[in-house]
């Protein structure tokens, strides 16, 4: 296995009790790949702040063990944390200093020699180079988490974690932060997303990690998710209300609406035959005849809340 | 070691005096020389001389003393709290620096604005007495040593402060009136037997009393026990850092 092929964060049996008593982690394994986008979907108080806090090294890690780019992040934490940008959920920056000054900050504690032709391209690839003067109290919330982006981008880490990046972000500025997030993993750098945002999982991830309760649930690549979890429905509009689903009809799985209007059939879109061509023709054979044919699929959110309602 | 950070660490802190200027340096100078006017003008006038010192020029070392010992601890403190408080405090905790590393940054900043205070006080005081320094050398050792020490201890301050209270409360409380009983204003041999028993648990007039042999080669008690006193308050400092960074105490949960 070549350095490319080992996965950059790797996770192995990490607990986390905090000193109220509080186990927020329960065993967490977890493989990130070099230059994935990794979205950690889970509600309040699943672990997602704490996993990040582990691997960042805000918080003490104590059970378990959690290598970046081969590094233990406890016994060699420069290394570790060298590779690592960290983009917090809060808006945490220093409000009475000035935006080049708060990245250039950034870019020595981590490290790196003064590089002002790197704090500007930074700068300027969040649109921030024409605020570069003005102090971070006068900046918007949009532009202070793209601060908080550019911090973390100034000493050129490898991995990028992005706690909540859209939380309270317009849906404008949601679609800009997406643009930047796209931007990064074209040039390879590798993302850890948490969020509340469904969408936002399934616009950007590669994957999805779902994570209740201290335990992830599952992991697995969106799209295969998407196929595998989710289910498919075709309504068909009647141009006559039907009384009841006719008896020629009864092998497939039909419901007819309280008004007789329409009829929902649900089917695996993974299957090989999904009996749609057989159904309509049998529809028409038993008279009905069809308006209008729609289909729609579930999204992850409804996957998600499906899995977190199962989970005891 | 990462240099890089701890040159980071002391210039945003550098910046953020240079800020404030007005406040970090002119209301020092303000209160000195009010202190001046009180106690060197209305009681100066009738004490002649302490130990065959004038007044006026005796309680320099100890002026200076007072601003640079509540300086060094408040500078430090607030350098430390402000990114508890603000929350960037996480950028500290995830960046590849050691305690040691960001001990000097923060120290470092907060005793080099301490020691400009003090130099600052000493030219202001030049304009009011006459100011001989025995021992140019030792003085500013002196002065070093207290503003590096103080600022240690202001470091273990804001990182046990939970609140703006907490952060004002040890200065306050603590330092002021150590300071203006550890014989800043007043030769120790100047107080009642029992009392000067008492005043060599204070740490502070160890030090004021070795600045002040530094300037006038009189003091209370003998200069290496002065240089022992503050190489042990360092010690107790740092060794106090060093467990705060190796258990995360109110840093990392």
């Amino acid at each position: 296995m070549t350095s490319q092929d080992r996965p950059i964060v790797s996770i192995r049996d990490v607990r986390k009790t905090y000193a109220t008593g509080f186990q927020a982690l329960k065993g967490v394994d977890l493989e990130i790949a070099r230059g994935e986008v990794l979205a950690l979907l889970g509600p309040n108080g699943a672990g997602k702040t704490t996993l990040i806090s582990l691997i960042c090294g805000m918080a003490r890690l104590e059970e378990g063990i959690i290598e970046v780019g081969g590094h233990d992040v406890v016994r060699d934490y420069r290394a570790a944390r060298r590779m690592i940008g960290l983009v917090p959920q809060e808006l945490a920056l220093e409000p009475f200093s000035k935006v080049r000054d708060s990245v250039a900050y950034s870019r020595g504690l981590f490290g790196k020699p003064r590089d002002d032709a790197r704090v500007e391209a930074v700068l300027r690839s969040l649109s921030l180079w024409e605020k570069r003067d003005a102090k971070i109290n006068e900046l918007s919330g949009g532009m202070k988490r793209r601060v908080l982006i550019a911090k973390a981008l100034a000493h050129d880490p490898e991995v990028l974690f992005l706690d909540e990046p859209t939380a309270g972000v317009d849906v404008e500025l949601r679609k800009g932060m997406w643009d930047v997030m796209r931007e990064l993993r074209a040039q390879g750098v590798t993302i850890i997303l948490t969020t509340h945002y469904i969408e936002e999982a399934e616009a950007m991830a590669d994957r999805v990690a779902v994570i209740s309760g201290g335990r992830i649930l599952l992991i697995e690549e969106t799209g295969a998710l998407m196929r595998r979890m989710g289910s498919k429905r075709l309504t068909i509009e009647l141009q006559t209300p039907a009384g009841a689903i006719p008896p020629a009809l009864e092998r497939y799985d039909l419901t007819l609406s309280a008004d007789g209007m329409s009829i929902d059939y649900a089917y695996d879109r993974a299957a090989e035959r999904t009996g749609i061509a057989s159904l309509l023709h049998d529809l028409s054979q038993a008279g009905l005849r069809l308006r209008d044919v729609r289909t729609t699929q579930d999204s992850l959110e409804d996957i998600f809340v499906n899995l977190v309602k199962e989970d005891p | 070691m990462n240099l890089a950070a701890i040159r980071a660490i002391y210039v945003s802190e550098m910046a953020r005096t240079f800020r404030t200027l007005l406040q970090s340096v002119v209301s020092p100078v303000i209160s000195t020389s009010l202190y001046f006017v009180v106690f060197g003008a209305a009681i100066g006038s009738r004490i002649d001389q302490v130990e065959g010192v004038a007044y006026g020029a005796f309680i320099v070392p100890g002026l200076i003393m007072l601003t640079v010992l509540t300086q060094s601890v408040t500078n430090a403190a607030f350098g430390i709290y402000f990114p508890k408080f603000v929350g960037t405090i996480y950028e500290t905790l995830s960046a590849p620096v050691s305690f040691w590393e960001v001990m000097v940054g923060y120290v470092g900043a907060a005793a080099t604005k301490a020691m400009m205070i003090g130099l600052i006080i000493y030219a202001t005081a030049n304009l009011f007495v006459d100011l001989p320094i025995a021992h140019p050398g030792l003085a500013f050792m002196f002065l070093a040593l207290t503003c590096i020490s103080f600022s240690m201890f202001g470091f273990i301050i804001g990182i046990w402060a939970k609140n703006f209270e907490q952060l004002q409360l040890v200065p306050l409380l603590v330092i002021t009136p150590l300071v203006f009983l550890g014989g800043s204003f007043y030769s120790v041999s100047m107080l009642p037997p029992a009392w000067q028993t008492v005043t060599l648990f204070n740490p502070v007039l160890y030090l004021v009393s070795g600045f002040r042999w530094a300037f006038f080669e009189t003091s209370d008690v003998a200069v290496g026990a002065s240089l022992a006193a503050i190489a042990l308050f360092m010690a107790a400092c740092l060794f106090a850092i060093r467990t705060i960074f190796a258990t995360g105490w109110r840093l990392r949960d």
